[in-house]
């Protein structure tokens, strides 16, 4: 009985390491939406996208950020708890 | 449970995410505050290669540089360009501190990526101190130069009445998980790809599937090598957008 909530424990722990990961491609989703609207801008008016790039990449790492949150609770439920 | 999932991971020679334990220089006792370690020696070879770049890059300046004193010059006024556009003629003064902070981030990512060296920017605690330094010097000087007119900042004058309250606790939270997302992305970008290249070194003990793999990870190299450049320029941009937001609260 005692191993059973154990082996439980553990299971749960892979599943949600595991389910974790979807977030990983959510991000993905973000960046892209990210760089491809910015392309879509830059193509229309190619002369003020050079000024744009910083704000790109914020937007990059903002949307990048929650994607290594994920990352990061599938990794402390597979090693931490 | 990690002695668990090294058994359990039978067929991986090594751990991937061995790479990053801090272990001492010398001996092996316990990790003490003033312990020297794997992460000390490499972010004083990360100093050092700073230091031999700008200081010794630049030391026989001339009007047509030489090779060094263009890389130089290259970093200088890349990272000169960035503090003025982000933080405008203000911002100027404090472009030494973002430059420092850009620079080690650069050379500490690109020398994690050495073979057999240990990548200082994946520990969070050496993120952590260059993401928090960063919010307090900036909450501070916004303090300082703003006085209580800082806290224009989570007071949204354009927004309707009603709605004031809320969002100003949506930014009072957002304000203080800044250092935490700022350093977490640093460190687990720079963690999840060297993760990634010890997963593929993994498979490379099979030899069936070896040769792709060893071509995945010249790949996912490559990609590291982007992603160690575009991580400091992240982290340093971030701070300029920080550091506007102490100079001008009120945008």
């Amino acid at each position: 009985m005692e191993g059973d909530v154990v082996v439980f424990g553990q299971m749960g722990q892979y599943i949600g390491a595991g389910l974790a990961g979807i977030g990983s491609g959510a991000a993905a989703i973000g960046v892209g939406h990210v760089a491809g609207n910015y392309l879509a801008g830059a193509l229309r008016n190619p002369s003020a996208a050079a000024s744009q790039t910083a704000t790109l990449f914020i937007g990059l790492a903002f949307a990048e950020a929650l994607g290594i949150f994920a990352f990061l609770v599938s990794l402390l439920l597979m090693f931490a708890v | 449970m990690a002695e668990h999932t090294i058994e359990e991971e039978g067929g991986l020679v090594f751990h991937p995410l061995d790479q990053f334990i801090v272990k001492p220089l010398f001996g092996d006792g316990p990790v003490h505050w003033y312990t020297v370690t794997n992460v000390t020696l490499w972010m004083a070879i990360a100093v050092l290669c700073v230091v031999l770049v700008l200081v010794t890059g630049t030391r026989h300046r001339k009007v047509v540089p030489t090779k060094s004193q263009s890389i130089a010059e290259l970093l200088y006024g890349f990272t000169y360009k960035m503090v003025e556009d982000v933080c405008g003629r203000e911002g100027v003064k404090y472009f030494p501190y973002i430059m420092t902070i850009f620079v080690f981030i650069l050379f500490a990512n690109f020398l994690g990526l050495v073979p057999m060296s240990f990548s200082t920017t994946s520990q969070i605690a050496v993120t952590a101190v260059l993401g928090f330094g960063v919010f307090f010097a900036v909450t501070i000087l916004g303090f300082v130069l703003n006085g209580a007119a800082f806290l224009g900042l989570f007071w949204m004058k354009d927004a309707p009445l009603v709605l004031r309250p809320i969002i100003a606790v949506i930014e009072l939270i957002s304000y203080f998980v800044r250092p935490v997302s700022h350093s977490i992305r640093l460190a687990g970008n720079i963690m999840a790809g060297h993760a990634v290249i010890k997963v593929f070194a993994g498979f490379a003990a099979i030899a069936a599937i070896s040769p792709v793999s060893v071509l995945a990870i010249t790949a996912i190299y490559g990609l590291e090598v982007l992603v160690a450049g575009i991580q400091a320029y992240v982290f340093t941009i971030l701070t300029c957008v920080y550091l506007k937001d102490a100079l001008h609260p009120s945008h």
